[in-house]
């Protein structure tokens, strides 16, 4: 039982981890490239999730809603790059914050306007609906496929950054962005490449976790907070950084909220350690994050200069 | 007419017209015109205290509504357990603040540049989630406060009260910020935003600067927390929110970072534009967004700083 149970969330803590790497690959990209401190991510997670569902709504294919989710959210990361945020690389980061904070404002105001304040639902596709055993575990098989569909995207960004040229010039410009651009490399569009990639991740990540969340307005905060964490544990511009440190912290919030609450019973009585828990678990992940800054800023996983 | 005496003009009518606000609205028999003005001055006081850290260090704090929900909850506790003295209120308001911002402050301020920002985030929801979690205060609800702040014969349930002391407080604040831009400790903080390298090579152990500025804001906000404790009667979790943090910093951009008055007409400008908007429609984030963007890319020095530099030639 014990064995089983901690199993299940262990899986659980993986397909939170992948969701958090689609997140977090593209934004961490932002910060160590463009040093820009991009708080409307999440936006682009719930247009994302929003697209998803509204073409799955209509044309019942899983795979056109993944196509809506991602050239959507892509387009849109692509729009921010051209009109905002290519004018505020320049600038300091104060700027930066509060220009993607109205940008958080408008968003989630068009997601009310668009789609209603109440939660958007998603059904999950048949195909992927039953269980699957796990190492004599019985998973559903829809989050099952998230952490798979999760693992190829951080196949298909190994494959894009490594072996690609596109990829040569991100890592390039991850390093040295103006000795990038002195060589005669056009940043802007491989800017402007970089921030609708990033998009699409993220049109991804709302694409796979709409059906087991409900979508509504300013479904995007509460997780951008945690890919912010992933992102300064991994080590800002590491998108390998972002991988390890995004399967630490889904692991260390599942794990948090399904166990601390049991531990807790032990001392206090059981309806507050219920409330607690979950709470705890939250703060678990910050406290993680604030370990890491006081004894390596850079990261766990920073990107080697040089 | 100098810039400076302009400034002290402006400063002097707009606090002249602050003091006639419960005069006006006994008056014209509107009490909501007295609510909204004492949520500007608490949040003015609020935003002037960022504006230490924001505006005179540089140091882009992210999670500075952590203070006021101390503050609020300093009140609410203690109120919970049948406690409306003032004084105490403030006691446990400034030792809770002071300590949480030393230790907070003192690993924060190891980082810079992004990481900070998002340090002092991650802080500010750490807090927000063990509000959240204390269910026996209420938990995700807030705690409704019965008894407000009693401070010997000033009582804040009186609403003119309460403004004449936020008041009292931001004209307090704005004298003391209006000393310290000249003071050497000022002196320090700002040569820290301008070039830190160099005001260490002078000699001056910047760290120890910067957590003294860090400590006395957050302390500050603390106040403006219990201040806005007792106008709402009400402590909630959403006085923790990332959102309200990032308010403040507009408020303090908005009106002109490292000006002595520009929080204060910031948080005027920000909180009735968003009072109008709310009249006209039900979308108003729609347009406040768009304006707020506007605002980052063509104004740069704020509306009071606009006002300063339209005199200076």
């Amino acid at each position: 039982m014990t064995a089983s149970l901690f199993l299940i969330q262990l899986i659980n803590g993986l397909q939170l981890g992948v969701l958090l790497f689609m997140l977090s690959a593209g934004l961490t990209l932002v910060f160590g490239i463009m040093n820009f401190v991009n708080l409307a991510h999440g936006c682009l997670y719930m247009m994302g999730a929003y697209f998803a569902a509204t073409a799955y709504a209509h044309t019942d294919s899983f795979f056109v809603a993944g196509l809506a989710a991602m050239l959507g959210a892509g387009a849109v990361g692509w729009l921010i790059e051209k009109i905002i945020a290519q004018h505020l690389y320049t600038r300091d980061h104060l700027d930066q914050v509060l220009a993607t904070f109205g940008l958080i404002l408008f968003f989630n105001e068009i997601a009310r306007w668009v789609w209603g304040a109440s939660p958007y639902y998603m059904n999950v596709p048949p195909a992927l609906s039953g269980t699957t055993n796990l190492l004599g575990v019985m998973y559903p098989t829809y989050r099952f496929s998230i952490i798979v569909m999760g693992l190829l995207a951080a196949l298909g960004c190994y494959l894009l950054i490594s072996k690609t040229r596109v990829g040569m010039l991100i890592r390039a410009g991850s390093v040295n962005p103006t000795m990038v651009a002195a060589l005669g490399v056009n940043i802007r569009l491989l800017n402007a490449l970089i921030f609708s990639l990033g998009g699409a991740l993220a049109g991804l990540a709302g694409l796979m976790s709409s059906p087991i969340l409900s979508v509504q307005p300013g479904m995007g905060e509460p997780i951008l907070i945690l890919v912010m964490i992933v992102i300064v544990i991994g080590g800002i511009g590491s998108v390998q950084g972002a991988f390890y440190a995004a399967l630490m912290v889904g692991v260390i919030d599942t794990a948090g909220r399904a166990f601390l609450p049991m531990l807790l019973r032990e001392f206090i009585d059981r309806s507050t350690a219920q409330a607690a828990g979950p709470a705890i678990a939250s703060m678990l992940t910050c406290i993680f994050m604030a370990t890491v800054l006081a004894l390596r800023p850079q990261g766990l996983f920073p990107v080697k200069n040089g | 007419m100098t810039s400076n005496r302009l400034s002290a003009w402006v400063s002097g009518l707009l606090l002249l017209c602050f003091a006639l606000v419960p005069l006006y609205a006994g008056w014209m028999q509107e009490p909501f015109l007295l609510t909204f003005f004492t949520r500007v001055l608490v949040f003015s006081l609020a935003a002037l205290s960022l504006n230490l850290i924001l505006g005179f260090a540089g140091l882009v704090s992210f999670g500075h509504a952590l203070y006021l929900g101390l503050g609020a909850y300093s009140v609410g506790l203690l109120a919970f357990h049948g406690i409306d003295n003032g004084w105490l209120q403030l006691l446990v308001t400034v030792v809770a603040c002071a300590f949480v911002g030393a230790v907070t402050g003192y690993i924060s301020l190891r980082t810079s540049g992004i990481a900070f920002i998002m340090i002092t985030l991650a802080f500010a929801q750490m807090f927000f989630y063990l509000v959240i979690s204390m269910k026996q205060y209420g938990g995700d609800d807030g705690l409704s406060i019965a008894a407000r702040s009693q401070f010997g014969g000033i009582d804040l349930s009186n609403p003119t009260t309460l403004y004449y002391v936020s008041l009292v407080f931001v004209i307090g604040v704005l004298f003391w910020s209006n000393r310290l831009i000249a003071a050497p400790f000022g002196m320090v903080l700002r040569g820290c935003r301008m070039n830190e390298r160099r005001m260490k090579a002078l000699g001056f152990q910047t760290t120890r600067y910067k957590l003294t500025a860090y400590v006395l804001s957050c302390v500050l906000a603390g106040v403006a927390g219990l201040l806005y404790a007792n106008l709402t009667g009400y402590a909630s979790p959403a006085y923790f929110a990332w959102a309200l943090s990032g308010e403040l910093i507009v408020m303090v951009v908005l009106g002109g970072m490292g000006t002595v008055m520009g929080p204060l007409v910031g948080t005027l400008a920000l909180l009735s534009c968003e009072e109008v908007l709310k009249g006209m429609t039900d979308h108003w984030p729609f347009v406040l967004g768009p304006l707020i963007i506007l605002v980052v890319l063509t104004a740069r020095r704020g509306l009071y700083g606009y006002l300063l530099k339209g005199d200076a030639s």
